[in-house]
């Protein structure tokens, strides 16, 4: 769609496929078909105590499950949570994709990992961060394996959530050094105050923050989204902090760290356009 | 599958459900949208489901700071009981692979709650109408055997235009190739009819040629024209608009613009 200023915009669902009888498909064409599907499962891999009490069917005991996604965001949890504490990996989901790398099988598990921790003073806090790419016809099934190893009874949930201001939309001209910015969406079953602003119609949450919006308000969980847009494209230390007030409402299971040392910022907000050659 | 939002299952016996087809301008979804917001119908449930793709916020058809925050999910159920009648609205695209599964779903739901009749809003590339369909309104409807055995007589006085079945390949005139039901740009309007057919659902397609862009003016076409059959509003073409443009329309065209730029 073209605006009034002639500039293209992308808008959602708006260019639709045309549904055409499904061609009589061979049965090679369809085999290829059942084994992508089958790649594309989202896998769930937990250490073998969190996995042993799973299969004798008692699900994680959890009062807070805190879900970072995008690089801002967990590295958020990195700098301020989880380096002051006591943390456990207790497991992974992974995730395979277009995006995912070829499939030699050398890739970082950072990069194709969404990682699970849990505390070790408090079991029932869990910690996840999710920096892969989840593709659409993932989020469904990521959100629904991941509840399903949680104990919904108590459970609250929170999502950080990365997001480019280019994507928030304002009828005032939104002045730029306004950013990075908060702004907040829970489900019914919420009954706090959100540290921040709701969102305003007519913006809306996508990718995996939405996935999980859904699933809990089906599932009547207390679940608050916090949606940082921010115009720095890559991790930076003002926008994780921007993440600060979120977590203030969990304090009496998460501490955050008041001043993290600069070596673990430095760390974790290095620069992602080192591998750019736009300005050499 | 159907998740009421309620403590009760609603009941949709002898209800008219009005659904739209994820379609070119999503025209089907602006028309139902002015529908639930016109009417004020109250939300009961929600359809939650592998077969869309995940979005979500704040209530679309806001009035008032104080019902502007409350969770709304890609494709959900409202009601309006006095006029018996159930809008499904969809809002987000369904996923490329999922899109037969998710036509299975909804026959099985719209077969398990008992509607009277299903109207699906729909539209289809105006670019790719053949020399007949050029020609007088962009308007055309479908209707199933099994809903046009009761709904003959009002469908004739409405006098509307029903889809043409276009030649497989046109210019060759060749006996053995039937005229097809073609709705390019239509997304699963065509398996769902065909779908209802088989299972014997009364269910009707209307549907509407248009291109992408501003699609508003296409949607205030074909709710109107939805209201000539079933009577939502009387005389909602009068000036001015009876339909209420809810709040989640604005911004279309993108943020404000820097007030320097003048």
């Amino acid at each position: 769609m073209a605006t009034f200023f002639g500039e293209v915009l992308s808008v959602y669902s708006r260019a639709v496929d045309e549904d055409e009888e499904e061609l009589g498909e061979n049965e090679e064409d369809e085999e290829i078909r059942r084994e992508l599907e089958e790649k594309r499962e989202v896998n769930l891999h937990w250490s073998p105590e969190v996995s042993e009490s799973l299969k004798s069917g008692n699900k994680l005991q959890c009062s807070d499950f805190i879900l970072a996604v995008g690089h801002n965001a967990a590295r958020f949890l990195s700098v301020y949570v989880l380096t002051s504490e006591n943390w456990d990996a207790v497991g992974h989901a992974s995730v395979w994709n277009e995006r995912s790398r070829a499939a030699t099988g050398i890739t970082s598990e950072e990069e194709t990992a969404c990682v699970f921790y849990r505390k070790k003073d408090n079991p029932s806090v869990l910690i996840c961060q999710a920096t892969c790419y989840i593709a659409e016809d993932q989020l469904f099934q990521w959100t629904e394996k991941v509840f399903d190893c949680l104990q919904h009874r108590e459970l609250n949930v929170t999502v950080l959530s990365d997001s480019s201001v280019a994507e928030y939309k304002t009828a005032d001209y939104l002045c730029y050094s306004s950013a990075p910015f908060l702004r907040s969406l829970h489900t019914s079953a919420f009954s706090g105050q959100p540290v921040c602003q709701s969102l305003e119609q007519p913006n809306i949450v996508t990718g995996l923050p939405a996935a999980v919006l859904n699933q809990c308000e089906v599932h009547r969980i207390a679940t608050v989204v916090y949606q940082c847009y921010s115009d720095v494209t890559g991790p930076d230390s003002v926008t994780m902090e921007t993440y600060k007030p979120a977590l203030t409402k969990l304090s009496k299971s998460i501490q955050l760290d008041p001043s993290p040392s600069t070596d673990v910022l430095r760390k974790f907000a290095r620069t992602t356009n080192i591998q750019s050659n736009l300005y050499i | 599958m159907f998740i009421s939002s309620q403590n009760s299952p609603p009941s949709f016996k002898d209800f008219t459900l009005v659904m739209p087809a994820v379609a070119v301008g999503n025209v089907g979804q602006l028309a139902v949208d002015l529908i639930v917001s016109t009417l004020n119908m109250s939300r009961v449930g929600y359809i939650h489901t592998d077969c869309l793709i995940p979005m979500t916020g704040n209530n679309p058809y806001a009035t008032c700071k104080e019902d502007a925050e409350e969770l709304h999910t890609p494709a959900e159920v409202y009601t309006a009981a006095e006029l018996k009648m159930a809008v499904l609205q969809i809002r987000a695209p369904i996923i490329q692979t999922k899109s037969k599964k998710f036509r299975q779903l909804l026959v099985s739901w719209i077969k398990a709650s008992g509607f009277s009749r299903t109207v699906v809003l729909s539209s289809s590339h105006a670019y790719q109408r053949d020399d007949q369909q050029l020609q007088g309104t962009p308007l055309r409807y479908l209707v199933t055997p099994s809903l046009l055995k009761v709904s003959a007589d009002a469908l004739k006085d409405l006098g509307w235009k029903e889809m043409e079945r276009v030649s497989a390949f046109p210019g060759l005139t060749d006996a053995n190739t039937e005229p097809r039901l073609y709705i390019p740009g239509g997304g699963i309007t065509k398996g769902l009819y065909t779908d209802s057919c088989a299972e014997d659902l009364p269910l009707a397609v209307l549907l509407l040629f248009c291109s992408e862009g501003d699609n508003i003016p296409d949607a205030f076409t074909l709710v109107n024209h939805l209201n000539n059959w079933l009577h939502l509003l009387e005389n909602p073409s009068q000036k001015p608009n009876k339909w209420k443009i809810p709040t989640s329309w604005s911004l279309l065209f993108g943020s404000g613009i820097p007030p320097a730029l003048f």
